[in-house]
């Protein structure tokens, strides 16, 4: 069974590595995980989808909170929540085939979004088994190159997954979510 | 104040006096403030995997928090061992690394490794700090971090410019961590619920793990086995929450736990888990464990609930706590039946963990004898690991929380050593006895030097079998006696004492062991005595690997 997981993580240096080493080490089997900024300073989400039985989800969840730089961990797996990935597909069209193309993006509420003579790019929001559907009925035509971005989630309704956690908000919480930056902001680690 | 002054002013602050440390280019900033730290006692060890050893014993001993320090690059992954051994167990301790000056990191400078990313899976929380202004409330949050809820080690990476960067010392007044709350609040619902199991149950056992210890709650267990009549067994660490002889003390269960423990765990029909963590060497094979017992799991990481084995009433909290709350609860009751019944196998399968009847010079005897020839009120018993580690925890009568030093979750030969120096340090009046093996003792021996220099009167007892004795029980019993690497020529350990100037002892037979421990006592500085015990024996009793607890076997007839 899949599990959707969605944690609440300070901004911080490391914390990706913490988490992908912990689901490593673990012997979690990850489906999918995507991070992003919130609209709390400070505060990451991830959306983390796992296979496993309700034990396995339990262990997670666990093992993920006790993470120091973990805030909030939630289920959204019997929650009424919205789950939704994004992908951009390129796909071989001819100006012969590409009309047939366009039909089927319609019928997946998928848009075209750049055009060359022998190539489309679609772009896809949706659940999903929408978007597989969809790569099952273009792969007639080649698939060039796909990228997703993994399953996002959020509650249906007026309640939200961050609204407890932000009472916590002071100054030394804030200060945690600084330590390991420069004085500027930034990581220690210099690219050029 | 610059960076160094800091840290160690952040340490004093959290009343820490003693840290075990290795100097090295980066941290010599560190080093060079320490005159002007006097309330700090810097403790040079020989190799910083002893430093961390040696902080991890010394928290264990005392209960307080222990630290140790090293350089970056090759310190730094010195230390990796003593990180996870102090995890393993959940041991309070502070790990210090310096590393290459910010504008280095991520280059491959010279002594560059990212302490950082290979401390992080061994630590319950580790932090590279970047500015010096964050090193004070850095220190503070590691500290509260390490010392509360389940203990364990905390790193802090500090480049070696921050040590000489100017800042304010900004020791926190609270600390308010979002991802990390203690929930001091009792679950008096899931209490409830225990004490009802409890209240119910004809064939109740407490299984006591080192959480009992580490709380500080052994006679709050005391109280709770006494007013419901419930036999006690306990895990290898936590030997010592149970004076042995109480009348419901039953001894200490797992792989090579007393026969009655393992056997009077499978038939339970109520299990009352105390700060343990359900490791497999305690509960051998888990889904054959107890089939019909119901399990009460208290424990202050949730994490380990239903992580080996799925309890009935998971409890999450302090012991310190939650073990009040559940005494009032439980009925008063006797199980004089149930007992009586261990009564019987105990009596039945006392031989199976019994000092051997020979002339020869047993292991059991010697360990014994040490038990014996020393006050109980006295004694801290440090281990290596192997068969005269478990011989140890069978036949040394521990009594008393903290009296038992041994390395459980890692398993780390090489323990005794360091272990026995930071056990002294933390307990100056303490006659600490160290049960090494002749392997084990090979691998840290160079820390005789610390102790020597420090004038710790450790008393080491080498168990010298000539043997990587517990390798050699596995190949004999489960690869057909075949004995690959196990064998080993020993150094001339009297010539060893007498290089680091200390008196060394040797034994060789039975009637000289007492004689040789009295003496050994009386001399003031530390003593190594060669215990040339007979190489074969084994330790019984057994579960053998991927075996349950009732498939304990009591010799090797039997396998
Ligand atoms: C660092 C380390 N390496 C290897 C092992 C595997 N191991 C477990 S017991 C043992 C033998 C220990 O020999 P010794 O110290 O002489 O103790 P004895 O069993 O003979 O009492 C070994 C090699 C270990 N536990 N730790
Ligand atoms: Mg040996």
């Amino acid at each position: 069974m899949k599990h959707t997981v969605v944690a609440l993580v300070e901004d911080k240096p490391g914390v990706l590595n913490r988490i992908a080493s912990l689901f490593r080490r673990r012997g979690f089997n990850i489906d999918s995980l995507a991070v992003g900024t919130t609209h709390e300073e400070g505060i990451s989400r991830m959306t983390i989808v796992i296979e496993g039985n309700e034990n396995i989800a339990d262990q997670l969840e666990k093992q993920l909170f006790k993470l120091i730089d973990v805030i909030k961990v939630e289920n959204f797996t019997n929650q009424n929540a919205i789950t939704r990935e994004l992908a951009l597909i390129k796909v071989k069209a001819s100006t012969q085939n590409r009309r047939e193309i366009l039909d089927i993006l319609e019928v997946f509420r998928a848009q075209a979004i750049d055009l060359s003579t022998a190539s489309l790019v679609i772009q896809i929001v949706a659940h999903k088994d929408t978007i597989d559907a969809l790569i099952d009925n273009l792969s007639r035509f080649g698939i060039l190159e796909m990228v997703r971005t993994g399953r996002i989630a959020m509650r249906r309704g007026y309640t939200t997954t961050t609204d407890e956690v932000i009472e916590y908000f002071d100054d030394s919480s804030k200060f945690h979510s600084q330590i390991g930056r420069l004085s500027n902001g930034d990581f220690p680690f210099v690219s050029d | 104040m610059i960076g160094a002054d800091i840290v160690l002013e952040s340490l004093k602050k959290a009343n820490i006096d003693t840290i075990f440390g290795y100097p090295g280019g980066v941290v010599l900033p560190l080093y060079d403030r320490f005159p002007f730290h006097k309330e700090i006692r810097h403790i040079l060890v020989r190799h910083e995997q002893a430093a961390g050893h040696a902080a991890d014993a010394y928290a264990r001993v005392s209960g307080k928090i222990g630290v140790a320090l090293a350089t970056s690059g090759p310190g730094a992954t010195n230390l990796v061992t003593s990180v996870q051994n102090a995890m393993m167990d959940s041991v309070p301790t502070l790990f210090i690394t310096g590393n290459v000056a910010r504008n280095l990191i991520g280059k491959d400078g010279f002594q560059e490794a990212d302490a950082t990313g290979i401390f992080m899976p061994t630590v319950k929380h580790n932090y590279l700090v970047t500015n010096a202004n964050d090193l004070a409330p850095t220190f503070a949050e590691a500290i509260y971090i390490a010392t509360t809820g389940r203990p364990g080690p905390v790193h802090i990476d500090i480049p070696k410019d921050v040590f000489l960067e100017d800042a304010e010392f900004n020791w926190p007044k609270t600390i308010n961590l979002r991802g990390y709350k203690i929930n001091d609040e009792v679950d008096s619902e899931q209490l409830a619920e225990a004490a009802e199991l409890i209240n119910a149950s004809e064939k109740p056992i407490i299984f006591a793990g080192h959480g009992v210890i580490i709380s500080n709650t052994s006679n709050l267990l005391k109280k709770l086995c006494e007013k419901g009549d419930i036999p006690v067994i306990t895990t290898l660490l936590g030997i010592g929450s149970m004076p042995t002889d109480h009348p419901l003390h039953y001894g200490w269960m797992g792989m090579h736990g007393s026969y009655h423990a393992n056997i009077a765990a499978s038939n339970a029909d109520t299990i009352i888990a105390l700060g343990m963590r359900m490791d497999d060497r305690a509960l051998g094979r888990f889904a054959d464990l107890n089939h019909n017992a119901k399990i009460v799991h208290i424990d202050v990481d949730p994490a380990e609930h239903d992580k080996n084995l799925k309890a009935t009433v998971p409890v999450v909290g302090n012991l310190s706590t939650t073990l009040p709350s559940l005494i009032n609860n439980i009925e008063e009751t006797n199980h004089a039946d149930w007992i009586q019944w261990i009564e019987k196998i105990k009596s039945e399968h006392a031989d199976s963990m019994s000092i051997p009847n020979t002339d020869k010079l047993s292991v059991q005897y010697v360990v014994n004898s040490i038990a014996k020839e020393n006050k109980k009120n006295e004694l801290v018993v440090v281990t290596g690991v192997g068969q005269h580690q478990m011989w140890a925890a069978q036949h040394m009568n521990i009594s008393k929380p903290r009296q038992l030093i041994t390395s459980g979750g890692l398993g780390t030969m090489g323990f005794e050593v360091p272990a026995a120096l930071g056990a002294q340090v933390a307990n100056p009046n303490a006659k600490v006895w160290s049960i090494c093996g002749d392997g084990g003792f090979q691998m840290t021996f160079q820390e005789l030097a610390t102790i020597v220099d420090e004038k710790l009167p450790i008393k080491f007892a080498i168990i010298n079998n000539g043997y990587l004795g517990m390798v050699r029980q596995w190949q004999e019993l489960f690869y057909k006696e075949n004995l690959v690497d196990v064998n080993m020529s020993q150094p001339n350990f009297m010539k060893i004492a007498e290089a680091y100037g200390i008196t060394g002892i040797e034994v060789t037979k039975k009637e000289q062991v007492s004689k040789a421990i009295i003496q050994a006592n009386k001399i003031e500085g530390p003593v190594l005595i060669d215990f040339k015990v007979e190489s074969e024996g084994n330790v019984w009793p057994m579960v053998p690997a991927g075996a349950s607890l009732s498939e304990t076997v009591e010799s090797a007839k039997e396998l």
